[in-house]
């Protein structure tokens, strides 16, 4: 267990929407949020397909690779537990398996200036507060 | 003979508190600004402000029409109204609902009004619970409006080529405008090329004067119809156009899991609106005069003058880094107060402000003969809006 970030700042709020997401996370299992009746794919969970506005949905499970969209580096600790993080990377991980779902996530063994879109990048699920589990990333090749 | 929405109405008034630092306005509270700032702006237009009789803000307005009207003592209110949306996106969108509820004739003389004292409230440069979206940003420690803009500003510079050389115009000239600007909180304080790049990072690619200001301070204008205008006190600036949209995936995009549309992800979710706004115009981005661009984060800037097509795909940074924003020389002399990097950020109502004085002339960085002012708003979350003022 590599905690990237304080186990203080605040986890996860599941909620009826997206409650099962979190839960499969406990489960290191990392499922999207799918029409059950086109297929297609959307995150974060919400109650109607955008494409078709079927609200019949199940949770489809993906590969958990994927390459670095976007990313910051922050070095302002917006929250008093970062204090003696920064700088840490935010990064946008674009999902392999799927056409554009992207999470917001963190790349935990990239040093600031290793980090750039276009990085492989594999799960690498992390416990934090009340068994909550988190799906950051690390370096893949 | 019935003039078309929204250009029977106009912006008459414009009122300021001071502007302050945050935490430096301690001895009043944000709601006396609020009400100085009112007042003010109806002294401008030369109305009794008990002849107001319409309130609209937008989101994160703390203080309430009921109250307003308490304590100035208004007789009568006909319409309020609060645009929803994270702060800054629905600012020319509460212009835009005062214009219609003039227009629609409820009501007859509107105020629209921003107060904002982040060191008497939650800075919101700070971590702050986001009950919707929150849990797909905060675990990871994307806390702040900087980080997310900073995420769909990396695609763009990616996508598009753009250099932090070129991303350094836009805080520098806004900067230079500032020093024009007795009122702006920069004023007498110019920033050299190497102050910007030897600044610490907020949030890569975004240093500290990438971002904009924490400010106390209230703002508030006034808008009539035309033709009562005619009969006030300052030349008005009339509202040719205003118009407010969102692009696909948007709705939960940079305050949640940051799924907007992969082509359309560096941008600053206006492509719809540019194209809502200026059909409204009936004119093109090549006949506006003077721009006012929402500037949270510099790079908003280079990102939104593709949107509204002021310049191709990928010319944003090379248009700034020519010296095209700058005041007086510049094609699209823009942020000529300062903006809100560098004269006061009230969730840019003082972009409307400065919007406002290009037409009526009274700019402290003038562009001459100016006939048409752009104002765009919002930046991160929410959906945006944006008007066009005339003559
Ligand atoms: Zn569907």
């Amino acid at each position: 267990m590599s905690t990237y970030l304080p186990t203080q700042l605040p986890g996860p709020q599941p909620d009826l929407d997206d409650q099962p997401f979190w839960d499969f996370c406990k489960a290191r299992e990392l499922r999207i949020q799918a029409c059950a009746d086109c297929g297609k794919l959307r995150h974060p969970p919400m109650p109607a397909c955008p494409a078709c506005r079927s609200m019949r949905t199940t949770w489809r499970a993906v590969p958990g690779t994927g390459t670095v969209f976007s990313f910051t580096v922050c070095h302002y600790p917006a929250h008093a537990s970062l204090k003696d993080v920064v700088p840490y990377n935010v990064s946008v991980v674009l999902l392999d398996g799927t056409d554009d779902i992207r999470i917001v996530s963190n790349v935990i063994d990239a040093e600031p200036d290793e980090i750039a879109i276009g990085m492989r990048v594999a799960l690498a699920w992390d416990e934090v507060a009340d068994g909550q589990v988190l799906p950051r990333f690390r370096r893949a090749p | 003979m019935t003039v078309a929405f929204p250009s029977d109405t106009a912006i008459v008034g414009l009122g300021e508190s001071r502007y302050g630092r945050r935490g430096s306005i301690t001895e009043v509270s944000e709601f006396q600004l609020l009400c100085e700032a009112i007042a003010a702006a109806a002294e401008d237009a030369g109305l009794d402000v008990g002849e107001i009789d319409g309130f609209c803000s937008f989101a994160d307005e703390r203080h309430e029409p009921v109250r307003i009207q308490q304590t100035l003592g208004i007789p009568q209110m006909r319409f309020s109204n609060l645009v929803w949306g994270a702060a800054g996106g629905g600012c020319s969108a509460s212009v835009m609902n005062a214009a219609l509820a003039v227009h629609a004739g409820i009501c007859k003389t509107v105020v629209v009004y921003r107060s904002l004292c982040q060191g008497q409230y939650a800075r919101f440069g700070q971590y702050r619970p986001r009950p919707i979206g929150g849990s797909y940003m905060t675990p990871f420690g994307l806390l702040t409006p900087a980080q997310y803009t900073a995420l769909t500003f990396r695609r763009y510079m990616f996508e598009q080529g753009t250099t932090e050389q070129q991303l350094a115009a836009v805080p520098l000239t806004f900067r230079a405008h500032a020093q024009r600007n007795p009122r702006a909180i920069q004023f007498g304080k110019p920033l050299t090329k190497e102050e910007y790049f030897a600044a610490r990072y907020i949030a890569t690619p975004f240093r500290l004067y990438d971002c904009c200001l924490e400010t106390d301070g209230a703002c508030a204008l006034i808008v009539t119809s035309l033709e009562k205008a005619r009969d006030l006190r300052q030349k008005p600036a009339r509202i040719l156009a205003a118009a407010q949209a969102s692009n696909k995936g948007w709705g939960l995009g940079p305050v949640a899991s940051h799924n907007m549309a992969l082509e359309d992800y560096g941008t600053t979710n206006s492509r719809a609106l540019a194209e809502a706004l200026f059909a409204m115009a009936g004119i093109g981005p090549e006949d506006v005069d003077v721009a006012q661009f929402y500037d949270a984060f510099s790079g908003l800037v280079l990102m939104a003058l593709e949107d509204f097509g002021f310049v191709p795909r990928g010319g944003g940074g090379p248009f700034a880094a020519a010296g095209n924003l700058a005041w007086p020389n510049g094609t699209l002399p823009t942020n000529t107060a300062g903006g809100l990097l560098s004269e006061a950020y009230l969730h840019g109502l003082n972009l409307v402000s400065e919007g406002v004085r290009q037409i009526r002339g009274t700019s402290t960085a003038q562009v001459a003969d100016a006939e048409i002012s752009f104002v765009n708003s919002g930046g991160g979350a929410g959906h945006k809006s944006a008007l066009i003022l005339s003559r």
